[in-house]
């Protein structure tokens, strides 16, 4: 937690120095390193210089410079016919940016946080999602709806909850959810360029976290496959799914469980909506134990749709029954302590892990 | 009252709109020469001594066009407001969509139709006023009462009705229905099944086309947007979130609400603080109008200016149209609640009686030619039916089919192409 803080704090201080895109040169070690943000923000300012009919909207997105400084520097060089700030009117400007993506314009509309999308999910799934099916083709929606999603540090109940299985369940829209900096560059330039409404989560606590990025990530064409995982860390003796934050916390835990002598493999999802099931049923057939972790509610999670699915198809591969690590089923409590609580941590998904590999060890063999 | 506020406003205007009288006594005052024709009111007599102007002064102004028309009308030497072609268009248009609607009834007592179908019978002059004056790439956004605005936009009768039969020759392929018409040919989005949710995204095409004037530097783009809802939507807050940025950004659309009073079984009045919703308009910063909408050369008129100043650049307009939907909300609806004598009125006041009777007194056309227009209307219809009858059913392989455009949901590779085209795509892990 404290090196979350103190890694927040120093990516903050940077961004102060730094003007918004020279992203490379004040470091000068080996591995280059960009924040989430300033990965965010390159991928827009290419994706906008590269297609005039992408534009920005939503609130504190120009002269504010964006509310988490996402977008900062683009109305300067764009101007605030692409990059605008609209009023507190989350179901207004969404329905906006449907019309003109109707039209074939390519808006990014972003949410202060997805929490605030519950105003506008109308016009996200009813007229943004189901479009394409309604209108038999003639009618594609080519929006990406941004922003940061699941708790943030202290915000309470109402700007706390992870949207990502409302929204993965619904057909007609996809959903992604980047955890480093490739990720995010990556599945952002893939989402502006797609013709279909993507639903893009963010984190909050991730925005100001550095990561090693290679040359490739930095070029402007570089795009990450919608639909496909990755797997993060090989390993042989269980499968842990995870997306955004929770990806690195899964990192951790797998760092933890080497050291007990069990080999995780950990699969950063990437895509929820369209799941990528083959390489997670491949994953749990070399494995044989499933460990799903989340933030969000549990009942009805993304973890469900994966124990299911891993459950209908790689049945007689599992040697334990699948683990969901899911947040508490409470709304988000404010204590910092009870908020702990009710996120996920790093022990739990040891735990759960360890609970996985033990299960069908005979007590005769428990050594 | 609500009309209280407005009453200073008024007094500031540099007409006379209406007889002074009138927006300062409350609207349910019997007595009051009001504009609005509230329906469980006392039905009131327009006073015809006002002195109106039709042409538009500063943004910003409230009045009432409902006496204009027939100001003109009264005086001895008429200058026609439309001429025999227009007259002619105008009431076949009008005759298809009410034979259209009439039909739809009987398809759907025999069983042919299904879900929910909602009729226009009665409101016919809005979409033929309206759209009418639109050009193929004006678009048109629609509630679930839209079977006759695509008509009026241009789509053609046999792929509405095979679309309402649930075939797959239907303008959407039978996915959408009843309450989802699209077509992009003509420009109609919709068919929006939730209140107010076609205003935003009527609103974002006007934005659409502004964008392409001006970022995109497409010079002749001056496309407009009708949006049309009803007076229900007016109490909802997308409908004043729009109002606010159409005005704030100066977008070319026009707010059409066909206000008939009545939201399935709420009337108006009852769900409204203040009924009169064209007076909603000046207070964000666009003109606000009322309109007779059972007279459709009185719709045309309002709807020309409106189209204009849309397309010149000048913004939006709000244009309240009164009218009555002669049938219940949906065929579902057993329409209890309205006053017979309420419907009796209406119906006296039918738009296609009106034009019909507008086109003999004034020689436009003659009872022969009318009736050959109703006939070929009938005959189309006839041929919609059939055609829809004979349609094959959506294949079941159409089920899976149009939920993305991209034909996998895999999206598109830097390459440019289709990323479930590229045989590496199933290749193990996506990796950098």
């Amino acid at each position: 937690m404290l090196a979350i803080a103190r890694q927040r704090i120093l990516g903050q201080s940077f961004q102060k120095i730094r003007p918004a895109v020279s992203v490379l040169r004040s470091y000068s070690s080996a591995a280059k390193q960009i924040t989430v943000r300033e990965a965010l923000n390159s991928a827009l300012d290419e994706e906008m210089s590269a297609d005039p009919k992408v534009f920005l909207m939503g609130e504190e997105v120009g002269e504010y410079q964006g509310a988490y400084k996402i977008t900062k520097g683009l109305l300067e060089k764009y101007g605030p016919e692409r990059v605008l700030d609209t009023p507190i009117t989350e179901a207004g400007f969404t329905g906006i940016g449907v019309g003109a993506a109707y039209y074939g314009l390519k808006p990014v509309v972003e949410f202060m946080t997805f929490n605030f999308s519950m105003q506008a999910i109308d016009h996200i799934i009813n007229s943004a999602a189901k479009s394409n099916y309604m209108s038999a083709g003639q009618i594609s929606v080519p929006i990406v709806f941004r922003g940061p999603n699941g708790a943030a540090a202290g915000v309470g109940a109402q700007h706390s909850q992870c949207y990502a299985s409302w929204y993965a369940s619904c057909p007609g829209l996809k959903v992604l959810s980047p955890y480093n900096s490739e990720d995010a560059r990556g599945l952002l330039k893939a989402a502006i360029r797609d013709p279909d409404p993507v639903v893009f989560l963010e984190n909050e606590l991730l925005y100001g976290e550095s990561f090693p990025v290679s040359d490739e990530v930095l070029d402007s064409s570089f795009c990450i496959p919608i639909g496909k995982a990755k797997i993060e860390r090989e390993g042989k003796d269980v499968t842990i799914t995870a997306f955004s934050k929770m990806v690195g916390y899964a990192l951790k835990a797998a760092e933890i469980l080497e050291k007990d002598g069990i080999h995780a493999e950990v699969i950063n999802l990437r895509s929820i909506r369209p799941l990528d099931r083959s390489t997670i049923n491949a994953s749990v057939r070399k494995t044989n134990r499933l460990v799903t972790v989340e933030e969000g509610f549990p009942q009805h999670g993304v973890g469900a749709e994966i124990c299911a699915s891993v459950v209908e198809e790689s049945f007689a591969y599992l040697d334990a029954p699948v683990e969901r690590i899911a947040g508490a089923d409470v709304p988000m409590p404010y204590a910092a302590n009870l908020e702990r609580m009710a996120v996920p941590q790093i022990e739990d998904i040891v735990r759960a892990a360890r609970r996985a590999c033990y299960r069908s060890v005979p007590l005769a063999a428990a050594a | 009252m609500a009309t209280a506020f407005s009453a200073p406003k008024l007094a500031a205007q540099p007409f006379n709109t209406i007889s002074p009288t009138s927006q300062h006594k409350p609207l349910i005052s019997p007595t009051a020469a009001s504009p609005f024709l509230g329906s469980t009111r006392k039905l009131l007599r327009l006073s015809s001594s006002s002195q109106l102007n039709l042409r538009r002064r500063s943004s910003g102004s409230v009045f009432a066009v409902s006496d204009i028309v027939k100001e003109k009308k009264s005086t001895s030497i008429p200058s026609l407001l439309i001429t025999k072609e227009e007259g002619l268009e105008l009431y076949e248009d009008m005759v298809l969509g009410r034979a259209f609607e009439d039909m739809c009834a009987q398809m759907y007592y025999r069983g042919k139709m299904f879900g929910f179908v909602h009729l226009y019978n009665g409101q016919e002059a809005i979409s033929t006023g309206f759209i009418k004056l639109l050009k193929q790439q004006d678009s048109v956004v629609s509630t679930y009462r839209d079977h006759v605005h695509a008509l009026s936009k241009g789509v053609p009768a046999r792929a509405v009705m095979s679309e309402l039969f649930g075939k797959t020759t239907g303008c959407c392929r039978g996915q959408g229905g009843s309450m989802h018409m699209f077509s992009s040919e003509h420009n109609l989005i919709g068919g929006f099944a939730f209140i107010g949710e076609g205003i935003p995204v009527a609103t974002g095409a006007a934005f659409s086309s502004k964008y392409r004037r001006e970022v995109l530097k497409e010079a002749d783009c001056d496309h407009v947007t009708l949006a049309f809802f009803g007076d229900g939507t007016c109490n909802n807050g997308q409908f004043f979130e729009c109002l606010n940025m159409a005005a704030l950004w100066k977008l070319p659309i026009v707010f059409v609400v066909e206000n008939n009073l009545w939201a399935i079984g709420m009337s108006h009045l009852r769900a409204t603080s203040d009924p009169q919703i064209y007076k909603k308009g000046p207070a964000f910063g666009m003109p606000g109008v009322h309109v007779d909408g059972m007279d459709v050369l009185k719709v045309r008129e309002v709807a020309k200016e409106a189209i204009a100043r849309a397309r010149r650049g000048e913004g939006p307009t709000l244009v309240e149209c009164e009218t009555y939907r002669f049938r219940g909300h949906s065929l579902a609806d057993p329409d209890e609640l309205r006053d017979p004598t309420e419907k009796a009125h209406y119906a006296a006041r039918d738009p296609i009686t009106a034009l019909k009777k507008y086109l003999i007194e004034n020689n436009l056309s003659g009872e022969a030619e009318l009736k050959a227009i109703d006939k070929k209307i009938d005959e189309l219809l006839e041929d919609a039916v059939e055609f829809a009858d004979e349609s094959p059913l959506p294949p079941r392989s159409q089920l899976l089919e149009n939920v993305f455009a991209d034909p996998k949901g895999f999206g598109i590779g830097p390459d440019g192409r289709y990323r479930c085209e590229d045989p590496k795509f199933t290749e193990g892990t996506a990796h950098v």
